[in-house]
């Protein structure tokens, strides 16, 4: 069987991306051809958006249907929050999140963004570099994404002009530099006609770089864990008090990041107390030591107390425990920030009842400038200072996406109402 | 497993991503990376350990279909040596095929864990489903048997195998997805879901369907059977079955599928992709008699598995969106 041969089922590694940009740029196309060319697209799928397409009495197969969605949204032209397409090459699989643009645009990107290795910002080659490419950007950086490429689309319509690329490609980079993005990879491409998408095409024959294919398969997504500092927080105790296992007390969780060992010394948070790693368990037999994200059951020598919520951590490197924190909100309810209300704030396994102490300011996103602010409405990000109830075992977000993200939760309604990522302490 | 030279520079694609050439002890522990299902599992596992410790009463959707098949093996990997925190719900179309409940009894015995099984039958008795004939797919009516033992025994949360590949409206549905009193699905109103932060709140009488393989493919749950040696019914397996076509599918002959006038049956070598109601699942021609030929035949298969294997799925392009916002699974 050689259609065997080439599947290889395990060490296919797992890139979530996500694209930014509005129907206008030409996103809906991007993923229609990714999908496309890639041979990702059923037949059943393909004969339904031909049929639509002929229907609509368009000339060839509109591939932006393929991310069609919901009745709803075909009935108002509108779409609705976050999809998520999968594709898979014989090199990686892919998941994207496919975020809709207009006013809801900060909430729905940065909620595709919490969970993405690569962010692609589309610009039209006409239009160059808008402010919602710099908004996307500052997006982008907020959240953390660890690579991001600009996708500078429409080239068939600036007759594949290099210099039309390179004055975009240069407007982009002088804006990032205010940004904390490193890693940026600038491509020409037409999504309609599928150049530098999957095939090169015959037009682009000055772009030397990456086809966004070969990037997507290529680019090294192994550092973007933090393998540093080891954080397990404990999701479940298990005890099973059966005949064989008297007095078997497992603490199951995953490693957030870092990396563990038998015999390794651990502090337990927020109590302070420490011991030792006496095994380390899975359903498929005790292993030695385990690395971020596994899912694993840890045993500890000494019978100390430990419960959901509480976080074990190697005692040389420690995270900050402290119940005031500062960090950058991103408002997603409709319902503003009211700072004389307390919240629910949702920290890896914990959660607290916390209260917005003060609002330092709110970003202007196509600015990025500071202005003074009372509240927080839906789509703002602001930096605030928060207090919670009872200590929290926080990173900068910067440092470590696991330990420094939590949402935060009405209480009264039960809705998830803001997304926060923790600053830096101050100096 | 890979192993990286020590020596070795990480090379930068061209243009612009910078690589930092990392410490050699950093570069030992990257090696041992995870590949795409082991992340897959391990997010499962986060998701079902998350479900235990804040739902008061949740409970798993447990058909003998493989989705769940590969629920089950997740949640043993979740939460052994202990118990399940939680039952396994079945909810019975009465339509099933004798196999797979057959599988079902079975397997639950392996586990020695807690099966609750509900009936259509029963809400069709007591009237509270009510058919146009006796043949008729019974899938759309899962809906009130689910809620009904969601009322009678008050689950504020139930784990299923629904996976976003699956069909358009999944793609846009929360891994957690919150119901509300009728156990409704509002595709405008749903929870933003950020990093692996899971709000699991709800009122008394809400609850929320989870789905812990939401980022799964068909090839990837068939990858999953393979690597675990699970078990599955054999009725996915290539058989030879007595068939009859109708439209662009594949009916199989039973007490509930007759030829229509005109129509002839057949008998072809055929397996099923999924296993659902048997008035409306249609099998698929293949020769793939074991996981391996099935994965290679995935891999290369050319029509989505709903569109393939669900008659009722092709009614409407829109049918799931609207069964989903009336309770469905």
């Amino acid at each position: 069987m050689s259609a065997i041969d080439s599947i290889s089922f395990d060490h296919t590694e797992l890139l979530r991306f996500i694209t930014a940009g509005s129907v206008d740029d030409g996103k809906s196309t991007l993923i229609g051809r990714l999908l496309h060319d890639s041979k990702s697209i059923f037949e059943d799928q393909l004969s339904a958006i031909t049929h639509t397409s002929r229907r609509r009495g368009m000339e060839s197969v509109d591939l932006s249907l393929l991310t069609d969605g919901l009745q709803a949204e075909r009935e108002q032209g509108i779409t609705i929050d976050v999809a998520y397409r999968y594709f898979a090459t014989p090199k990686r699989k892919f998941i994207i999140a496919d975020t809709p643009g207009h006013e809801q645009y900060t909430r729905n990107m940065v909620t595709g963004a919490s969970t993405a290795n690569l962010a692609i910002i589309l610009i039209d080659a006409r239009k160059g570099l808008l402010t919602q490419s710099r908004r996307h950007a500052y997006l982008a950086s907020l959240v953390g994404i660890p690579h991001l490429v600009v996708a500078v689309n429409k080239m068939d319509l600036v007759s594949y002009s290099r210099d039309v690329f390179e004055r975009i490609c240069k407007d982009f980079s002088t804006f990032a530099k205010g940004l904390k993005l490193n890693n940026i990879a600038y491509i020409p491409m037409s999504a309609l006609n599928g150049d530098m998408v999957v095939e090169r095409g015959d037009k682009l024959d000055w772009y030397e770089g990456m086809t966004l294919m070969d990037l997507l398969e290529s680019v090294p997504i192994d550092h973007d864990i933090n393998l540093e500092d080891f954080r397990f927080p404990v999701q479940w105790v298990c005890r099973p008090q059966t005949e064989e296992l008297p007095d078997f007390r497992g603490y199951m969780g995953r490693i957030e990041s870092g990396f563990i060992s038998v015999g390794d010394a651990v502090k337990i948070l927020p109590s302070g107390l420490t011991s030792r790693i006496k095994e380390i368990v899975t359903y498929d037999g005790v292993v030695d030591d385990a690395v971020a994200p596994q899912s694993v059951t840890l045993t500890i020598e000494d019978h100390v107390d430990i419960s959901r919520g509480d976080m074990l951590v190697k005692p040389v490197e420690v995270p900050v425990v402290a119940n005031e924190f500062d960090a950058m909100l991103c408002w997603l309810s409709e319902q503003s920030l009211d700072p004389r209300r307390k919240y629910l704030i949702k920290h890896t396994t914990r959660t607290v009842k916390a209260l917005v102490s003060r609002i330092d300011y709110r970003v202007d996103i196509n600015t990025l400038n500071h202005e003074a602010a009372d509240t927080l409405k839906m789509n703002d990000i602001g930096r605030v200072s928060l207090k919670v109830h009872q200590p929290l075992a926080w990173d900068p977000y910067q440092r470590n996406h696991a330990t420094g993200s939590f949402i935060v939760i009405d209480e009264v309604n039960n809705n998830t109402v803001a997304a926060g990522m923790i600053c830096p302490v101050k100096d | 497993m890979e192993i990286l030279n020590e020596m070795e520079e990480s090379v930068s694609p061209d243009p612009g991503f910078l690589t930092k050439t990392e410490p050699v002890a950093i570069k030992r522990r990257i090696a041992r990376h995870l590949g795409h299902l082991d992340a897959l599992e391990s997010e499962a596992i986060h998701i079902m350990r998350e479900v235990a410790a804040e739902c008061a009463n949740p409970a798993l959707l447990f058909s003998g279909g493989k989705d769940s098949i590969v629920l089950l093996r997740l949640a043993e990997k979740a939460f052994r040596p202990g118990r399940f925190p939680f039952p396994l719900l079945h909810i019975d179309t009465g339509h099933n095929f004798p196999e797979v409940i057959e599988f079902r009894d079975r397997r639950v015995k392996q586990l020695g864990e807690r099966l609750i099984v509900r009936s259509m039958e029963d809400s069709i008795r007591q009237g509270r489903v009510v058919l146009r004939s006796e043949n008729q797919s019974r899938n759309p009516f899962q809906s009130v048997t689910l809620l009904d033992a969601i009322a009678e025994f008050r689950f504020d949360a139930c784990i299923g195998g629904a996976r976003r590949d699956e069909e358009k409206a999944r793609a846009k549905e929360r891994i957690f997805s919150f119901r509300d009193e009728f156990g409704q699905w509002d595709p405008k109103n749903q929870r933003p879901e950020l990093w692996d932060i899971y709000n699991t709140r709800v009122h008394p009488g809400e609850n929320i369907r989870v789905f812990p393989i939401s980022n799964w493919t068909e090839l990837d749950v068939w990858e999953y059977i393979a690597r675990e040696e699970l078990e599955v019914p054999h009725i996915y397996f290539a058989h030879t079955r007595d068939v009859i076509r109708r439209g662009t599918g594949l009916l199989p002959l039973s007490h509930l599928v007759q030829p229509l006038e005109g129509e002839k049956v057949e008998n072809l070598m055929v397996r099923f992709r999924t296993v659902g109601d048997m008035s409306c699942t249609c099998p698929v021609e293949s020769s793939a008699v074991s996981v391996v030929e099935i994965i290679a035949e995935t891999a290369i298969t050319r029509i989505t598995e709903r569109g393939a294997t669900r008659m009722d799925d092709q009614t409407s392009d829109a049918s799931m969106e609207r069964r989903k916002k009336e309770g469905y699974f």
